[in-house]
């Protein structure tokens, strides 16, 4: 069992998890709620990740991330470092990954607030601040914990994009899916069925909470 | 002064149409009644800020809360104003007085909450403070939803059809309810409601909208008797709308012809003789002869026709009327049910009927 990936896999989801909520939260309630004429065009660039082969979305990761590039030359720049192999690379590809995953149960979420809900927070005389974290929030509680639940899985299953911007250096850029893949390759099968057991019960483990959320909101609702 | 005093003037400036000026005293109920799609709800949201494509301009009092003209647009959330929703709008997650206390987030807490228990106590409430609106009952939420609007002192209490998704006892409970309460606050209120019989026991004027448009604003006595269009009339819901021909003018009579008879009518409205005009009579305005009793024919303005219809409503009986010079224009009136039994009517029965010369009203020529 290589506990490093381990806890490389663990480190990577819950990053990417909580960086994405609030990303999430700005972006899906801006697409629940705005009626601008290039909206379309936002969402159809958050969902190019589902759709796009992981070796695509690699391949532009990690010209993106080199030297020669824009964001990956100041990066180095900034922290003397290259973003391309590291956990910090990985990490931004992963929540760029992920956005869909993020944005769209959130921007559902915010619709499903009902209209005179929102006008009444306004008629209340709230102000945007309070609005937002004394109704919006609490609202839309349970589809933000499913959200974090949502990317948290789903990074941890990540396979393409990592081996592609991260390479698999261990300690630094080795997930355990990864580790799974190595093991694989060198007929160590033992070792693979181990992690892939660890995984598969994440996996359930985190759908089993999505189910229960969903319930919870289902009772809400009735 | 009339210091919460509300006008208004709003020009829709995209599809829906809305195009009202209205001037509501303080302390005055103005009931906004129209068929769906007239407008009603989108006005309110207007007076809100919730609705921004129009021009015109809204004043409070001597506040300005907008103007197009001057590029001002007053925040929903900055005007002083209390809205009742028709879904009640209150926030699942908050108790009732959670959701009283919303509208004071500048007080604190303890000053809040004080506020909120006099207000739960106002709407009857008192000791339902902390249940969430799921256990609390249609009426319940409605009077939570009414003290949240008005706990903040608002200058403007928009009710949207407040009372239409709880059942009728309690409907004329909380009518009464609403009535006393207006005793105690000094704000313009606008009421939008396609109930009738709502809008009459509740407003002291009422305004007709259509596509948009006032078709009449008035006294609720006087828009019953007086429609100012056979339209409006038949918004209001009377049926027996009717054109004949001035005959002749006698001193504050008119003898119009209907259909080939004469019928007198109060008037001393400016018509010319042969002139065509529509003309109204609601249901009060037909008295029903009792057919037990031989018809001495003098009557006010008598009728003879045959019943076409009887459905007995509860204690009432909605009853048609075919007339025997006019039997494509039945005339529907109502009449106590303990009268159709007793009476033994029945549908194909001769009856005598007099329309009652004072409930006649004649619509002006240009309609």
């Amino acid at each position: 069992m290589d506990f490093q990936a381990l806890e490389i896999s663990f480190r990577l989801a819950i990053f990417t998890s909580l960086i994405l909520l609030p990303i999430g939260i700005v972006i899906g309630r801006f697409l629940a709620w705005s009626q601008r004429r290039w909206t379309p065009l936002l969402q159809s660039l958050i969902f190019l990740p589902l759709v796009l082969p992981p070796t695509v979305m690699g391949y532009y990761f990690l010209t993106a991330f080199s030297g020669q590039a824009p964001l990956g030359g100041l990066w180095e720049l900034l922290f003397n470092r290259t973003l391309n192999f590291s956990f910090e690379g990985l990490l931004i590809a992963s929540v760029i990954v992920n956005l869909p995953f993020s944005v769209q149960p959130i921007q559902y979420a915010f619709n499903s607030i009902d209209r005179d809900l929102r006008d009444a927070s306004l008629t209340c005389g709230l102000p945007f601040w309070k609005a937002f974290y004394k109704i919006e929030l609490p609202l839309i509680w349970q589809g933000l914990a499913g959200v974090f639940v949502l990317t948290f899985a789903h990074t941890l299953g990540e396979f393409g994009v990592v081996l592609m911007v991260g390479g698999n250096l261990a300690g630094e850029t080795r997930t355990l899916s990864i580790a799974i893949y190595d093991q694989v390759q060198a007929f160590n099968l033992e070792a693979a069925g181990q992690m892939s057991l660890v995984l598969l019960a994440l996996a359930f483990a985190c759908l089993l909470a999505l189910q229960v959320l969903g319930q919870f909101r289902q009772k809400r609702h009735a | 002064m009339d210091k919460n005093r509300l006008s208004f003037n709003l020009t829709s400036l995209n599809n829906i149409p809305l195009n009202i000026a209205l001037d509501i005293h303080s302390n005055e109920l103005v009931a906004l009644l129209g068929p769906s799609g007239s407008g009603k709800t989108t006005l309110l949201r207007c007076l809100a800020g919730l609705h921004k494509p129009v021009k015109g301009w809204i004043y409070s009092g001597d506040e300005c809360w907008f103007d197009s003209d001057q590029a001002v647009f007053v925040k929903p959330e900055q005007r002083s104003l209390g809205k009742v929703y028709q879904s009640y709008a209150l926030f699942p997650h908050l108790t009732a007085i959670e959701n009283i206390m919303l509208p004071l987030h500048k007080l604190t807490r303890q000053q809040a909450k004080s506020s909120a228990t006099e207000w739960l106590d106002k709407v009857n409430l008192s000791g339902l403070q902390y249940r969430k609106p799921h256990e609390l009952s249609g009426g319940q939420r409605q009077r939570v939803a009414l003290a949240r609007a008005l706990i903040a002192h608002p200058k403007l209490l928009l009710l949207d059809e407040p009372f239409s998704a709880v059942d009728q006892t309690t409907r004329f409970k909380l009518r009464r309810e609403l009535a006393l309460l207006r005793q105690q606050i000094q704000v313009p209120i606008i009421l939008v409601t396609h109930d009738i019989e709502e809008a009459v026991q509740l407003a002291d004027r009422i305004c007709v909208l259509h596509h948009g448009n006032v078709l009449q604003i008035d006294k609720p006595d006087i828009l019953m008797s007086r429609p100012k269009t056979p339209l409006v009339a038949k918004l209001l819901g009377q049926q027996n709308v009717f054109t004949g021909r001035i005959s002749r003018k006698e001193k504050n009579h008119i003898i119009l012809d209907w259909q080939g008879k004469k019928i007198s009518v109060f008037s001393d409205e400016a018509y010319s003789t042969g002139d065509e005009v529509q003309w109204v009579l609601p249901p009060q305005g037909i008295l029903l002869h009792r057919p037990d009793r031989a018809d001495d024919g003098n009557g006010e303005n008598p009728i003879h026709g045959i019943i076409e219809e009887l459905v007995a409503l509860g204690p009432h009986v909605s009853i048609s009327v075919l007339p025997a010079h006019a039997p494509t224009l039945p005339l529907r009136f109502f009449i106590p049910r303990h009268f159709a039994d007793r009476q033994h009517l029945e549908v194909g029965m001769s009856v005598s009927l007099s329309l009652l010369e004072k409930h006649i009203h004649l619509f002006e020529s240009s309609c």
